[in-house]
């Protein structure tokens, strides 16, 4: 059977380019970049080179404005804990979103717990938040915003420059999980006048286990990991040399192809789009049509579940993913769907597709062939399709 | 993550549909869990001579729905209430420890189903 990947937003493939790079540091570079003699020199080298290609691809001012990590969860992590701890004194109040990644909100949450205050800014319907709410949010408390680029259900891009310009003329430090949307669209710390930046290998076509946080010049950050004193002592750990190098790699591959690929993955995207919407009843895309990333899909199709979907799609080979709380790991549907307004029912309909470059026309069409006769037999099967029940009393978005 | 039975009775589910003129109806469940199943029983000398249910859920609400209705067919009303939701799942040979307590209710709506039909038979 075929077998159609349309997950990219979950992880991507390792480009064989990236692969190659990375080979040799599995093998005969194996030496640890602290030590002194020629061996580590090496590596150490290798590190400082990948270093400055991470920080020109984000138009970092310099290279010790990186900071490599192990994910894109562990560098949401040090932003917001490395700055509520190196600011305290300054104040105890933090700002994030309602559909932050569970790597921010969890971390807020818990930093709420230990007696930080914590805001949260809500969006409108379409997944976008509104900077005047955040601007409205401020306090002489606040020590940190943390809103991401754009979201990793919806595909929504957030608008991080006009907050970003609203936040530095106020002093504020802002930071973004951009984890979505490095190697995807253009990513540049400047133009989005961001502190803290998050991102992920994986994401862009490299490898799983790093990802890197850039950190302005000046901005202090205590650490979350101690011990040798690696990256500028702001995280200890011998360094993941293969992972660093394939990162580095990855993202210059990215970035280098990013035009002609948002061209083509974004048209097969409203292709897919398209064809959603005219092809079934009682359905609704989730997020903005045009302020969203190319390869991101997200639709709701009423009176069935997102699990038995992504079971029935599997079984035609197909890997896609669901806001439904049953593949979110809890009794709740995505907390992103609910705070965009849409309610429970309709969360647990939710369709992930995301397109990556692999994503052919001929998959896309294949999918639309398939979906018709899994959702048919999905809502044949369900108690609420074409019963006497009202409408959703919560929900004001459908019928 | 589902062992084979279950895979079985989620892609060929038994007994879907409803009964027009049915003896008892037993609904659990509700839409912010994700969880609907609705059963259906026809009664025939206190045995249940035919079932059917519908279901909104997850692959483990389907399955449990579908093999419910192959465990009660043709059973009397007592033994029928005496299948209980773990029966379900061990049928099933398991559910993932997470879908033990918010999709496996089918047994549940079985029961609604038959205190429905002696309400009614009760209300004459």
């Amino acid at each position: 059977m075929k077998r159609i990947y349309l997950d990219h937003a979950a992880t991507t493939p390792v480009d064989p380019r990236v692969l190659e790079a990375i080979l040799p540091y599995l093998g005969e570079h194996f030496a640890n970049p602290s030590s002194i003699h020629s061996f580590g020199r090496e590596n150490r080298k290798v590190i400082k080179d990948a270093r400055a290609v991470i920080a020109g691809e984000i138009g970092a001012a310099e290279p010790s404005e990186i900071i490599f990590t192990g994910s894109g969860s562990e560098s949401d992590n040090m932003a917001l804990r490395g700055i509520a701890a190196a600011y305290r004194n300054r104040g105890n109040q933090i700002i994030t979103s309602a559909i932050e990644h569970h790597a921010v909100y969890d971390t807020c949450k818990a930093l709420e717990k230990e007696g930080f205050e914590l805001t949260i800014v809500p969006v409108n319907r379409e997944g976008i938040v509104n900077p005047d709410d955040l601007i409205n949010a401020l306090t002489n408390r606040t020590i940190l915003v943390s809103i991401m680029h754009a979201n990793n259900e919806v595909g929504t891009i957030q608008p991080i420059a006009t907050i970003g310009k609203l936040l530095r003329e106020r002093n504020i430090l802002f930071h973004t999980d951009a984890v979505q949307t490095v190697g995807s669209i253009p990513v540049n710390v400047k133009e989005l006048s961001v502190d803290l930046l998050s991102m992920s290998a994986h994401k862009f076509y490299g490898p799983k286990g790093v990802g890197a946080l850039y950190v302005r010049k000046g901005v202090k950050l205590v650490p979350l990991i101690y011990g040798g004193g690696q990256e500028h002592n702001r995280r200890a750990g011998t360094e993941n040399v293969a992972g660093i190098v394939g990162m580095a790699k990855a993202l210059s591959l990215a970035n280098s192809e990013l035009e002609q690929n948002m061209t083509r993955i974004s048209a097969l995207r409203d292709y897919l789009i398209d064809n959603l919407l005219s092809g079934f009843e009682h359905v609704r895309l989730n997020g903005d049509r045009n302020r969203r990333l190319p390869g991101n899909v997200n639709f709701s199709f009423e009176f069935l579940e997102g699990e038995s979907l992504l079971l029935n799609l599997d079984l035609k080979g197909i890997a896609a993913s669901s806001g439904s709380a049953c593949t979110s790991g809890s009794l709740e549907p995505s907390h992103v769907l609910l705070a965009m307004g849409i309610c429970h029912e309709i969360a647990h309909g939710s369709l992930r597709l995301t397109l990556g470059k692999s994503t052919t026309k001929e998959e896309i069409d294949y999918l639309l062939e398939v979906l018709p006769e899994i959702v048919t037999k999905l809502r044949a099967m369900s108690p609420i399709y074409n019963s006497e029940r009202k409408e959703c009393s919560t929900c004001t978005l459908t019928r | 993550m589902y062992t084979d039975k279950v895979m079985d009775h989620f892609q060929n589910p038994r007994n879907v549909g409803e009964i027009v003129d049915a003896d008892g109806i037993g609904e659990v469940g509700n839409v912010v869990c994700g969880d609907i199943m609705k059963i259906y029983l026809k009664v025939e000398d206190d045995r249940i001579a035919d079932v059917k249910f519908k279901t909104f859920g997850c692959g483990a609400a389907i399955a449990t729905s579908s093999m419910v209705t192959e465990m009660v067919k043709g059973k009397t009303l007592d033994e029928a209430l005496r299948i209980t939701n773990k029966a379900v799942a061990e049928a099933l040979d398991g559910l993932p420890p997470q879908k033990m307590h918010c999709s496996n209710l089918a047994a549940d709506a079985v029961h609604k189903a038959i205190e429905d039909y002696r309400a009614k038979v009760v209300a004459g």
